[in-house]
């Protein structure tokens, strides 16, 4: 399966038809009121065996969680459930008009509504927004809310404290919200460094964000004493949920004093990422942030269900109430598992990965030499030594035919590999995953070109990014 | 696996976590379901609203209703496609990868324009972030933003701007067109751009050369906007009469309406603004054989490179959304797009003209797509009367536009049939006396 395939755009000939509209019943309407545009956009002509050869065809040439095994750190790439395929696609949800009355979306609003109570009791928040499309969208949304709230009670507060491990959305979502970025860094246990934390708080500050366990695959250690500084200071405390497929039923934001929340439906809720979205990333707010939520809230009056705005609502972050189908799914996947069920994800995804970190531990070198949350980052110092570097080992994994880890992120580790098997996998994938790793730390001790060169069994073989990006062709063209 | 893991209990791996922050007992979330148990539940919730699968509807505003041939859930459902991550290594993701610059490729074409990106959340958000591309790419200050534009649209603009270093002021209607005196007032030095919606919030053809060349005239940036692209089946496209950059909704073309999300926003641009895009870009090199890949491009303008200086915070976009509407493009390619748009249109017509009849007066005389405006003394009670037929009526303008609070928008689009037509017209004639028209 490794033929080149060509772009839709020269498969096919002209006039060459797919599906054929049915005849048009009002034909005899005029036109001529309309300017008619007489040339036609450039789009693929093609029949509909063409388009789905084209298309299965390019599926061929990707890796996923289906085929592949997908530790990708920070991701949560676990397996996506089939029944949430089957709930999302039914036409009472599918077939919704977003300006439908009130009584003929009552499903829906209850739906949300559950979902909403869910989310609180799983976070320890008092409500969520499910507007935001995704986990940056949900870190905007929460930091335009901390600074209407700062607005309402009249304080000037400029500055995000962000820790330097933070995921790169952090500072560009804080300097979108209209503030100052301040980095804080980390300690040698991979903790906020709490002296260097001390220097930066004052009245100055809006909001810490913080991602807890942190992207370094750690628990925050210091996390009650953080809170404490930053809440005698007047200051916000912010939850990326990213890594909450660690801690259900062991630790909630809300017990640990965080003011906003947003979670990844799409990582711990098991929504398929679809090769980079849809995903949904709702907002949590707990105590008087609740007024300043983005419109539209549910709420529930003598068993109806209706749509209204909290008391300093923020406006909308979206058109209509968010990625509604994206939420059906991840309702599917609480319901299947319930309370238990939930806290078992948990304790499988930490269990799968310290199992993993301790069959690595020996070959490649530990950044954080501690107990892991559901992810680890190991560096290739060691390997980098003998000319083999992260990126090497990542592509060779691809030969192997396992998925990369995450590879330089966190940014403040050398070499960073960053693994997370997530709870669906089994021992023996696991045990087959650290084989190949071992190998090829083996190799990369005595024979490196073994490792170099890779990936070499794949549709490409290592493709020129910087030439890509030098000599941007971004679209196709008429050949002329 | 706990012995390799050095533990005796699964408890002990959570020691890092704080007594004092430690959850206690169990999380108030309903108990485990079955399979069969769920779609019991979840059929059940579904079956508790009206969907709109079946049944005649005339609501646009927005989200609109094409026929989606079986093909697209065909591609979309493959796993390989949508339980794939982010193609960061590129090696492990052609598909994903060409089938995103084939998607850029189209909305170029259907955009008339030089470059697009592989997709946004919706509508709104690619409407917020075409503006503030607008404003880092000038360093200019104001944004002015048609009244005519989707409320939801501006509405999110409002928030996406609250910070308050960029000023949007909303331009007023002239017969339910962007005023362009009113324009012509505003526009000044310190205008980065000016956005309008083509066809516009009251279905509408906006494109106007003479809009364009103020604006141009101003040193500013003319954003169109769309949310049906099936009009550039029909219509001129943004690149033709002006437009510097082109964002908007791609739902319309590939996705059911799914209660609004989730969707597929697009934006492109003249080549002069790539380096300011938001999101990620594919284009095209070659591997060590010479052989054509795909791979992102041009990321140091993101967030994972660039932090606090990104163009924008976006990481996620809509990849599998992008690829339904990629397949649908596919699927009917340039003449299956004429006939939907001119079906569209033509129904759309024949539902005005029998309003008409019925008694409703058409509010705008300007040339519209497939949705427009009709008046009537009682709008709700039109809607009723078309409810107690089982079909869905227009969108009541009083709570976005106060000025227009006795009007209705109505769309239809190929997906009505002359007999739904006939009926809902047959509904509204029939309630003649209680709608109170004349």
């Amino acid at each position: 399966m490794t033929f080149a395939e060509p772009l839709i755009f020269e498969v096919g000939a002209p006039g060459r038809r797919c599906v054929q509209p049915p005849p048009d019943e009002t034909a005899e309407i005029s036109l001529d009121d309309l300017a008619v545009e007489p040339t036609l956009p450039v789009l693929p002509e093609v029949s509909e065996l063409d388009l789905l050869r084209h298309f299965t065809r390019l599926s061929h040439r990707n890796f996923s969680i289906e085929t592949h095994f997908y530790p990708l750190g920070s991701c949560t790439m676990k397996y996506n459930p089939k029944i949430n395929e089957r709930t999302a696609r039914m036409s009472g949800f599918a077939h919704l008009h977003p300006y439908q009355s009130e009584a003929d979306l009552q499903g829906a609003l209850e739906l949300m509504y559950e979902l909403e109570r869910a989310l609180c009791a799983i976070a320890g928040m008092d409500r969520f927004t499910l507007q935001p499309a995704a986990g940056a969208h949900g870190e905007m949304t929460a930091l335009l809310m901390a600074r209407a709230y700062f607005d309402h009670k009249g304080e000037r507060r400029t500055k995000i404290l962000i820790p330097d491990s933070a995921h790169g959305t952090n500072p560009s979502s804080a300097r979108l919200a209209g503030f100052k970025v301040v980095q804080v860094k980390s300690d040698a246990r991979g903790n906020v460094d709490l002296e260097a934390l001390k220097t930066h708080i004052d009245n100055e500050v809006a909001c810490l964000m913080l991602t807890n366990p942190s992207t370094l695959g750690v628990f925050e250690e210091n996390i009650v004493e953080i809170q404490r500084l930053i809440h005698e200071a007047g200051g916000l405390l912010y939850y990326d949920g990213a890594n909450l497929n660690a801690t259900m039923g062991y630790a909630r934001p809300g017990d640990m004093g965080f003011d906003l929340v947003h979670i990844n439906l799409h990582k711990t809720f098991s929504t398929p990422h679809g090769g980079g979205g849809p995903g949904a990333g709702p907002v949590g707010a707990r105590g008087e942030l609740v007024d300043f939520l983005p419109s539209p809230l549910i709420e529930k009056n003598d068993g109806a269900f209706r749509f209204a705005d909290a008391k300093h609502s923020i406006g909308r972050v979206r058109s209509f109430f968010g990625n509604f189908l994206i939420l059906v799914r991840a309702y599917t996947y609480m319901r299947a598992h319930g309370p238990e069920g939930l806290k078992s994800v948990s304790e499988h995804a930490v269990l799968n990965a310290n199992y993993l970190l301790s069959r690595l531990k020996e070959a490649y070198t530990l950044a954080y030499d501690r107990r892991a949350m559901h992810e680890f980052v190991l560096t290739a110092k060691r390997q980098k030594e003998k000319g083999v570097r992260a990126l090497d080992i990542a592509k060779k994994l691809l030969d192997y035919g396992f998925h990369a880890p995450t590879v330089y992120f966190p940014l403040i580790v050398e070499e960073a590999i960053m693994v997370e098997p997530t709870e669906t996998e089994s021992r023996q994938t696991l045990d087959a995953f650290a084989e190949a790793m071992l190998a090829i730390a083996r190799d990369a001790e005595s024979d490196p070109q073994q490792v170099l060169g890779a990936p070499r069994g794949l549709p490409v073989t290592r493709l020129d990014e910087v030439g890509a990006a030098r000599n941007p062709v971004l679209r196709w063209e008429t050949p002329s | 696996m706990l012995a390799a893991v050095g533990v005796s209990s699964v408890e002990e791996l959570f020691a890092d976590i704080p007594r004092d922050v430690r959850f206690q007992g169990g999380l108030q979330i309903p108990s485990a379901l079955t399979e069969a148990e769920l779609l019991r539940y979840f059929g059940a919730l579904a079956e508790r609203n009206r969907h709109v699968e079946t049944r005649p509807s005339l609501l646009g505003a927005g989200v609109y209703r094409h026929f989606v041939p079986a093909v697209v859930d065909a591609v979309i459902s493959r796993a390989e496609f949508s339980t794939a991550y982010t193609p960061y290594q590129p090696e492990a993701s052609q598909g994903t990868l060409q089938a995103i610059f084939e998607f850029q490729s189209m909305m170029c074409a259907l955009a008339g324009l030089d470059v697009a990106n592989a997709s946004l959340y919706d509508g709104a958000s690619a409407a917020a972030e075409a503006a503030l591309l607008c404003a880092s790419s000038s360093g200019r200050g104001r944004l002015l933003v048609s009244r005519a534009v989707h409320p939801e649209y501006r509405e999110v603009l409002k928030t996406y701007t609250i910070s308050g270093e960029l000023k949007v002021e909303e331009i007023g209607l002239d017969e339910g067109l962007t005023s362009l005196s009113a324009l012509g007032d505003m526009l000044g030095s310190d205008v980065a751009g000016v956005i309008v919606q083509d066809p516009n919030f009251f279905g509408i053809v906006e494109a106007s050369e003479e809009l364009a060349k103020r604006v141009h005239d101003a040193g500013a940036a003319l954003v169109v906007l769309n949310n049906d692209l099936s009009a550039y089946g029909l219509l001129k496209r943004p690149g033709q009469w002006g437009a510097d950059v082109a964002a908007g909704e791609a739902a319309a073309t590939g996705l059911p309406p799914s209660l609004g999300g989730p969707f597929a926003g697009f934006i492109a641009v003249r080549d002069a603004f790539t380096k300011r895009l938001p999101g990620r870009l594919v284009g095209v090199t070659s591997d060590g054989q010479g052989r054509r890949g795909f791979c992102l491009t041009l990321q140091t303008r993101e967030q994972h490179i660039r932090r606090e200086k990104a163009t924008s915070n976006i990481c996620t976009n809509q990849s599998l959304c992008a690829l339904a509407v990629t397949v649908y493009l596919t699927a009917l390619g340039p003449q299956g797009l004429r006939e939907v748009a001119g079906a569209s249109a033509r129904r759309a017509r024949y539902l005005m003209q029998g309003f008409e009849k019925a008694g409703l007066r058409r509010r705008f005389s300007s040339p519209f797509y497939h949705e427009f405006v009709m008046r009537a003394d009682d709008p709700g009670a039109v809607n009723e009367a078309l409810a107690r037929e089982g079909i869905v009526g227009g969108y009541p303008l009083g709570k976005a536009y106060p000025e227009l609070a006795d009007c209705l928008l109505f769309c239809a689009t190929e997906t009505l049939t002359r007999g739904d037509v006939d009926a809902a017209v047959k509904a509204v004639a029939a309630a003649r006396h209680k709608v109170g028209v004349q």
